[in-house]
């Protein structure tokens, strides 16, 4: 029986994937927008397993507002990529090194 | 509770709302023409939400304040208050935005558009919605509106490289810090059942499970981010350094406001049954970020980053302000945050008055040398911020200090001041060594004289309050931040 510690759990490694995602990942910016969107899909596994769970629907109308709001987000994440892009010519994560830090 | 009440009490939002859908769509008719008109009605719009928000403070009619939609939204006086302060940054904003746009190098995107002000508007509705949301949904969407108008206003200006990098990295660690606090607040809502913040602090009464403490940390650590504390700061000086400067004086005023505003409600409404879970964590920030933001300012020779770390130290502060967990803590955190606002304004734009004899904008520190001589005004103006921000005595910088750690000393941190109050005095180093190029260093004669009669009467404005002057209004402002704070503390 599959119990409301599996979804924990598979949506705790999704997240974890996402922040390595983040932080191991040398070469392209791209991968870093895929695995924001990996850690706002554990956040949605995690929001609508405890919704069934609890017999709550709050949990599933924030799943909604969740996904809208990560729509918005990725498409003002790929418009700066892309001037980002137009003015530099790559967009290798090693590069972005314009300013120190 | 009837809608229209709801739509009452968010008046200040409804006001912005719909003049930022007016605006887009003039200056999407109008094109560049229009950005004068648009910035001018952005200002009134912003004007009549003061001055609704200022109703909502001092009027007692609006004493009590009362819940809209539901329990998603609460209007009270420490919500109006910081409003106020999130408006206030924004027109200013706004007003010195032009001439900076105007006169940047770099071909077609060398002028006003009319986007810069509807960005700014829409990004005051989100911060509205954080200091007012006093449920886990309404803080959501009220700090990604905000952060998506932020992601967009870094990257301005759209063919300068450090502009864009800027917003990409702004953009990639803002993600990264939305989406902590969301799966801590996932958490939060799976062990609490509720995503009211009243309702949490019921459910943590009866203790906190391993699963709510693993939230209450995630929430924490995502709100860290978007006040840039230590250890989530390092965005912070290549945002601050990267992003055009009327938008670096607003990222270092009004969603500093907004987020600590944001995160006194959630430690105290949401947290406050379970004060031992989280005071520990907030001294440790703050700490770090006083030591971080004074010992990574002293080797930085752009003065935008300076100041960014200058932001950094001044946020451990008035963090300290929370660790005492307290209404005096919450109280003096509030005044710092009014006196904080006006040093930043003060000193940005200050910065931006900087140009040399091409008109471009000077950011080096050491092209400051001399300025006590070439421009004595400015110069005067800069050493006050400068003594303010370091809380140097007859400046009322220090005023806001005294009152963090006079709570902190009531709430028995003795440890904790005492540290502050030592790494205060690493911090006057930098602060110092502006002051020494502007006055005693051999002239460098790069800055030339601006005729920008709005930037002097803001800087102006900014230095009287931060003068010993402001001392004449402790009895104002002490009222109204008490009250505020009375209002954070009503559940407990």
């Amino acid at each position: 029986m599959i119990g409301i510690e599996h979804y924990i759990v598979v949506s705790s490694i999704l997240f974890v994937m996402g922040v390595l995602g983040i932080f191991l990942n040398r070469k392209n910016v791209i991968i870093i927008l895929m695995a924001i969107e990996l850690i706002l899909l554990a956040v949605n596994i995690n929001l609508v397993a405890f919704s069934a769970f609890l017999g709550d629907m709050v949990g599933q109308v924030f799943a909604m507002f969740v996904l809208t709001v990560a729509a918005g987000e990725a498409a003002i994440g790929l418009a700066i990529l892309v001037i980002y892009f137009r003015g530099r010519g790559t967009i290798a994560v090693d590069d972005i090194n314009r300013m120190k830090g | 509770m009837s809608v229209g009440n709801s739509l009452y009490l968010v008046a200040p939002e409804i006001i912005l709302s719909a003049s930022g859908l007016l605006l887009l769509l003039i200056g999407a008719w109008g094109g560049f023409k229009s950005a004068r008109l648009v910035s001018i009605l952005a200002v009134t719009a912003l004007f009549a939400s003061s001055a609704v928000a200022l109703e909502f403070l001092l009027n007692p009619a609006f004493a009590e304040g009362g819940d809209a939609f539901f329990g998603q939204y609460r209007l009270d006086k420490f919500g109006s208050l910081t409003k106020l302060l999130i408006y206030i940054s924004a027109i200013v904003s706004i007003i010195i935005a032009p001439r900076f746009f105007d006169n940047v190098a770099g071909g077609r995107s060398a002028v006003m558009r009319p986007e810069y002000p509807v960005l700014i508007v829409f990004a005051a509705i989100g911060m509205g919605m954080m200091v007012s949301a006093v449920d886990l949904m309404t803080l959501y969407i009220g700090l990604e509106l905000n952060s998506l108008a932020a992601y967009v206003l870094a990257s301005f200006l759209r063919n300068d490289e450090r502009s864009a990098e800027a917003g990409l990295k702004y953009f990639v660690l803002g993600g990264l810090a939305s989406g902590i606090l969301l799966f801590g607040m996932s958490l939060l809502y799976g062990f609490t059942g509720t995503t009211n913040f009243n309702a949490i602090n019921q459910a943590f009464e009866s203790g906190l499970s391993t699963g709510a403490l693993f939230g209450l940390i995630f929430v924490l650590a995502g709100m860290a981010f978007k006040i840039s504390a230590v250890p989530f700061h390092m965005w912070t000086p290549d945002v601050y350094e990267g992003a055009p400067t009327p938008v670096t004086t607003f990222f270092a005023t009004a969603p500093k406001v907004a987020a600590l505003a944001l995160t006194m409600r959630l430690a105290i409404e949401a947290f406050g049954s379970q004060i031992a879970a989280w005071q520990q964590i907030i001294i440790f920030i703050a700490l770090a970020s006083i030591v971080v933001g004074a010992a990574g300012a002293i080797g930085q020779t752009n003065i935008k980053r300076l100041l960014a770390y200058s932001s950094i130290n001044n946020v451990g502060f008035i963090l300290i302000g929370l660790a005492a967990a307290n209404q005096a803590g919450a109280s003096a955190m509030l005044v710092y945050l009014m006196i904080y606002v006006a040093m930043t304004l003060g000193s940005f734009v200050a910065v931006l008055d900087l140009r040399d004899a091409d008109g471009n904008q000077v950011e080096e520190i050491s092209s400051l040398a001399g300025l006590s001589k070439s421009r004595p005004g400015l110069a005067a103006a800069i050493a006050i911020f400068m003594f303010s921000l370091a809380g140097i005595p007859p400046l009322f910088g220090f005023w806001g200090k005294f009152l963090v750690f006079e709570a902190a000393v009531q709430a028995d941190l003795i440890l904790l001041a005492a540290l502050g109050i030592a790494a205060s005095v690493i911090g006057a180093f930098y602060y110092l060594k502006v002051i020494k190029v502007m006055y005693f260093d051999e002239s460098a004669d790069v800055v030339v004289k601006s005729d920008s009669k709005s930037h002097a009467v803001i800087i102006a404005l900014c230095a009287l309050f931060v003068s010993p002057l402001g001392y004449l209004l402790i009895p104002v402002l002490g009222n109204i931040a008490d009250q505020a704070a009375a209002a954070l503390f009503w559940a407990l």
